[in-house]
């Protein structure tokens, strides 16, 4: 077996027990990235001496007994968080010469871990899109079938990991940009709850949703992962002050009597017989763990998508207005006068849907529809939010698809931005009420995988993360590996 | 509810971005398309209802009043597309000077 097909888990037990070194491991996945890549564009920076440094070092380290928890692990991190010294593009042309001076935290977590950085992953522009094809380093393409899009945002995150060019990879998601390509490239993806992860460092697109998260071929390996990089921190005013616990001790806790929630109201929504068939058949196997399948109602579901529509724009034109080509980013060539550099800087920097989402959100920040749209949208979201309440009062974990499909070809819905938005119909709603969910492998159609989400009460990864890695315990959907 | 050209005009002057007047009618009709899904909020009831800014029911936490961030404006400014003296230049924003 080739060093890449080991699962994270299995890699760090093999560097414990010096069957091979940070160093050889690194190189492997250098050397695939060069031989594979091109054909994927899943990198959009391949740090490769700095990952060669890291690797050495961990393998010192091994040799003294001083080990670090993930010590030598080679993972990829989205290119919206900042790495000091290194190029941090957000996908986007207006930060396509930017090198960050500082590193988030979430990185500097998993680098104090001992984990080697192997690069930068390709993503939609700003985390704007589902199909990462708004970057402005072009698309991705799914290891699967590469007439396929590995879906978005974090897509190079997930296209690298299903097509083994990194252990692991670090992402973010707003209303589903890791569950989503977690679903479409066959992996796992975990969204903690609003909070666990720092956003210091995480460049910010809707921020009251953002946050930060893993995609991994495992449970195991995502809790690993999230043990490291989630955690208070006094540089992020929303990041919350509650301990950690150790996930990789929660994952194997017995999930028998367990209470899972079916909302019909997502099962009403338009989908194919393939997902409605795999769900069904997960829904067995659960049944088979001791777990008690319970129907529950979200009446307001139908609101999430338009709350979020009119939510994650306005936030992000706020957070997008800092990009104004005067202190660093891209900037036009030369500007007439002030107004002049502000209109064209932006006109040029930003691609079309970042543009649309940033009219859109100042539509609806504006005055006479401040009350109509962005209000009235955030007490729709209030709506929302209470139907989880509700659900977890009788349920432990509420079980839906990930997506309403498996994945699209390439330039599929791009010319339809409502019918692309709708990828995200099952995601958004935990953003809304900033709750974890998970999306694991449950089955595949026409040789393209397929994903199942589970959402928890809030803090509940650990939780979420046991009852993922049950599933995976007896089913073997998350083993299965892309032909290349 | 469809978008005019004026109020197109408008919005993307407040957001700063230049665009193209020719790029408006394929601009408009994504936008009024966008728009019009938001017409779904208004079939719910929300008397009574508040609005929920955040996941968190959480006030902002304080810090105490010390200094945490070393000044590093050489490094800031790296990256800046042009910097003269430690300052930021922009095109001359005062008319009528020499």
């Amino acid at each position: 077996m080739q060093l890449n097909e080991l699962t994270l888990k299995e890699q760090l037990e093999g560097l414990k027990d010096s069957s091979f070194s940070s160093a050889e491991l690194t190189q492997d996945y250098l050397k695939r990235i060069q031989d594979i890549d091109p054909a994927i564009n899943s990198y959009i920076t391949v740090t490769e001496e700095l990952a060669l440094k890291q690797a050495k070092e961990a393998d010192e380290r091994y040799k003294k007994n001083q080990a670090l928890a993930l010590d030598g692990i080679p993972i990829a991190h989205k290119d919206i968080f900042c790495t000091e010294g290194v190029l941090t593009t957000c996908g986007s042309k207006m930060l396509s010469n930017f090198k960050a001076p500082y590193s988030s935290t979430a990185v500097t977590k998993l680098f104090d871990d001992g984990v080697v950085m192997l690069g930068k992953t390709n993503m939609d522009e700003f985390a704007m899109g589902s199909s990462n094809e708004t970057s402005f380093f072009g698309s991705v393409k799914n290891p699967w079938d590469k007439d396929f899009v590995p879906g978005g945002s974090s897509g190079g995150s997930a296209a690298c990991v299903a097509a083994r060019l990194a252990s692991a990879a670090t992402a973010t998601d707003t209303g589903g940009s890791i569950r989503q390509p977690a679903a479409l490239c066959g992996l796992t993806g975990i969204k903690p709850t609003y909070g666990r992860v720092s956003r210091y460092g995480m460049i910010a697109f809707a921020s009251s949703l953002d946050q930060g998260g893993v995609l991994t071929r495992t449970a195991e390996d995502a809790a690993i992962l999230m043990s490291s990089m989630s955690g208070y921190d006094p540089k992020d005013s929303t990041s919350l002050n509650v301990e950690v616990p150790n996930y990789a001790d929660e994952i194997n806790n017995d999930i028998s009597g367990l209470k899972i929630g079916l909302p019909k109201e997502f099962f009403e929504q338009d989908m194919p017989e393939y997902v409605r068939k795999s769900i069904d058949q997960a829904i067995e196997v659960y049944k088979d763990l001791g777990a008690k399948i319970e129907e529950i109602s979200f009446p307001n579901i139908d609101l999430a998508l338009p709350v979020y529509y009119v939510l994650a724009p306005a936030e992000c034109s706020a957070n997008l207005s800092r990009y104004d080509g005067v202190r660093y980013g891209y900037r036009c060539e030369e500007p007439k006068n002030l107004e002049d550099l502000y209109m064209r800087t932006r006109d040029e920097g930003f691609g079309s849907e970042v543009k649309r989402r940033i009219l859109i959100g100042t539509y609806a920040l504006s005055a006479g529809y401040y009350d109509a749209y962005y209000l009235k949208a955030q007490k729709c979201r209030r709506l929302v939010a209470n139907d989880f309440t509700e659900a977890f009062k009788s349920v432990d974990v509420i079980l839906s698809p990930t997506t309403p499909g498996t994945s699209f070809k390439t330039g599929e819905k791009l010319d339809d931005p409502l019918d692309m938005y709708l990828q995200d119909i099952f995601t958004i709603p935990a953003n809304l009420a900033g709750l974890p969910g998970i999306s694991l492998p449950c089955g595949s159609h026409n040789g393209l995988p397929l994903g199942l989400q589970l959402i928890g009460n809030s803090l509940e990864e650990g939780k979420l993360l046991s009852v993922a890695h049950n599933f995976q315990k007896v089913t073997n959907w998350h083993k299965e590996l892309p032909e290349l | 509810m469809a978008l005019s050209d004026q109020e197109l005009q408008e919005i993307a002057y407040l957001a700063r971005i230049n665009i193209a007047e020719t790029s408006f009618p394929t601009l408009k009709e994504e936008l009024d398309q966008i728009l019009s899904l938001f017409e779904k909020l208004n079939l719910a009831d929300t008397t009574d209802v508040e609005a929920m800014s955040h996941p968190l029911n959480l006030s902002q936490p304080t810090r105490k009043d010390e200094v945490t961030e070393i000044n590093q404006r050489e490094k800031m400014q790296e990256g800046a597309p042009q910097v003269q003296s430690g300052l930021f230049l922009v095109p001359k924003v005062i008319e009528g000077e020499n």
